[in-house]
């Protein structure tokens, strides 16, 4: 069985606009989803739907989010909160804004562990000394005592993932979280995210924007437009044979150095027309289906 | 005619190491780029790669003078810059231009775009200012009528033209681009990139395009420049470059490039 179901997700502002169209997908567990889209599609809003931080001015309208087998809408706040602590991390995009620079890395990652699992202070130090060394950070307990901005982004990186699997959650939740490293930095960090998912057997939701990268690391793939899902597949019938147009197009537009000449072919006018299109036949069936 | 439009030599520049610095006294200072020595033929685009901290930011920015070298010299179609004052640099500055990489930061939010594209011309005390902004905008593909707007109101893609608009509008020889399309959805970093290329080809403008991004720069550039900690490893033509890499650390940029596709097996 799954252990996310998301199922026909809506988000939207409070004036009504939507982010996320009816948005259905699975990740079972050990399973690596990438979600792909353009900036604006709504990936990151769903893994903040899932977590619960959607910003102030968006809202769940609709639809269901199962965290192994337990709708998480019918759940009070506060048991909501207990069971997205205890069952689900993030790694987050910006390793520096995502560390409090005013405090030393160790608490940090113990946070989690003494805060909602209640764990004692120094058991939890113990596991945070355990998972740095698992994420190959050298002399662990001087890398505790420091501040963010003592450290390299791939350092932060490391410590960013160590904290997210500190507390054993069944999924992870990943916010682009190479975009902002280098080529070299980010093969080290995609290879350890999946050595540390697959040791833990976890579920993770890989929300990025390179192809490149849902080649290395994910199994299925499901892509979005304008907050509706156009294709969800797996990743070997995606690379061979991308069902839909868009998808066709942004494959078309992603560099590849091996192939000089095929690169740099923008998503092509017809094919954003074609797709903006659905989106909006989409939108009125459903509002058609509202009013009977 | 040397038909170089650069010639530098042994260039070195060096930051003050805050983090080390004690309470009394200077703070000892880390070398960034130690020596490099190499030119640029007018008309070349050249690719500079490297990862973070490899010094090419700062090599950039002393190409255009924004930084002043320690030592070595630079030549700009003859005249060493490298230690020129801001009086005497304020009318080369005309002739070479920087795109920048994050153009929301590096466009003023409070100024409307014809404003913005305007800046550099009022500085350097150009004539008919108007019809050199419409111009601008008409090379790089926007409406005119984007003049009035705000930079907040476009798009990414369309915000990183205005930069590009800022800079060839002074009809520089030379252009130095920072990493400018690595905040952009592929989609708008291909309508940038081939807007880039054919302005170069038509302007017969020298380029200096900066990216950790060996797939773009390959199909962009004719020479590369790979940097690692602050030194020259490799400078080659770019089909060399990618059917030979000499360099050690250029074979492990290479391999670290996720390809579009799952043949390519890295785990």
């Amino acid at each position: 069985m799954s252990y996310l179901s998301i199922q026909d997700l809506e988000v939207r502002l409070t004036n009504g606009t939507p982010l996320l169209r009816r948005v259905s997908l699975d990740v079972e567990p050990g399973e690596v989803r990438a979600l792909v889209g353009e900036s604006g599609a709504g990936k990151s809003m769903i893994g903040k739907a899932v977590l619960g931080i959607l910003p102030r001015a968006a809202r769940l309208t609709g639809g269901a989010i199962l965290l192994d087998g337990e709708n998480l809408e019918s759940l009070s706040p506060k048991a909501r909160r207990q069971r997205i602590g205890a069952k689900v991390a993030l790694i987050p995009q910006d390793p520096l804004t995502a560390l409090n620079p005013s405090r030393r890395v160790g608490p940090q990652v113990t946070d989690r562990l003494v805060d909602i699992l209640g764990w004692k202070r120094s058991e939890a130090e113990m596991r945070a000394l355990e998972l740095l060394e698992e994420v190959h950070i050298q002399a662990p307990d001087r890398v505790m005592k420091a501040y963010p901005h003592e450290l390299s982004g791939g350092m932060r990186q490391r410590i960013l993932i160590a904290s997210a699997f500190a507390a054993e959650p069944k999924l992870i939740i990943a916010d682009e979280p190479t975009t902002a490293l280098d080529v070299t930095v980010q093969k080290q960090i995609l290879k350890l995210i999946r050595d540390m998912q697959q040791r833990h057997g976890t579920a993770l939701l890989f929300v990025t924007h390179d192809l490149g990268v849902v080649s290395k690391i994910a199994q299925t793939l499901t892509v979005l437009y304008a907050g509706k899902v156009v294709e969800a597949t797996d990743v070997g019938a995606f690379f061979a044979h991308p069902a839909h147009a868009y998808s066709r197009a942004l494959l078309a537009a992603t560099p590849k150095y091996t192939d000089p000449e095929s690169s740099l072919t923008p998503v092509p006018g017809s094919v954003i027309a074609a797709v903006e299109g659905e989106v909006a036949a989409f939108d009125a069936e459903l509002s058609g289906a509202g009013r009977r | 005619m040397s038909g170089m439009i650069y010639e530098l030599k042994d260039l070195k520049v060096s930051f003050p190491d805050m983090s080390r610095k004690p309470f009394f006294g200077a703070a000892p200072r880390i070398e960034v780029l130690k020596g490099l020595t190499f030119d640029i033929p007018k008309g070349e685009v050249l690719g500079i790669v490297g990862g973070s901290g490899s010094g090419k930011s700062t090599l950039g920015r002393a190409l255009i003078r924004l930084i002043e070298p320690d030592s070595g010299a630079i030549r700009f179609e003859g005249t060493d810059i490298s230690h020129l004052g801001e009086d005497s640099l304020r009318p080369l500055r005309r002739r070479f231009q920087m795109i920048f990489q994050d153009p929301m930061s590096s466009l003023n939010p409070r100024r409307r775009v014809g404003g913005i594209i305007a800046g550099p011309m009022r500085l350097q005390g150009l004539d008919n200012i108007r019809g050199r902004v419409d111009e601008a905008l008409d090379m790089v593909g926007l409406p005119r009528a984007f003049a009035a707007r705000y930079p907040h109101e476009l798009s990414g893609g369309q915000r990183q033209r205005v930069g590009i608009a800022r800079a060839i509008a002074l009809k520089p020889d030379f252009i130095l681009a920072d990493e400018i399309v690595s905040g952009l959805d592929v989609s708008s970093q291909a309508q940038v990139l081939n807007l880039l290329e054919s302005l170069v080809k038509d302007l017969g403008l020298t380029l200096a395009f900066i990216s950790h991004d060996l797939s773009v720069i390959r199909r962009l550039c004719s020479r590369i420049l790979v940097l690692y900690k602050g030194e020259i490893v490799e400078n080659a033509k770019t089909p060399e470059l990618f059917a030979n890499p000499q360099a050690e650390y250029t074979r492990t940029l290479l391999d670290a490039i996720p390809l579009p596709d799952p043949e390519q097996v890295w785990f």
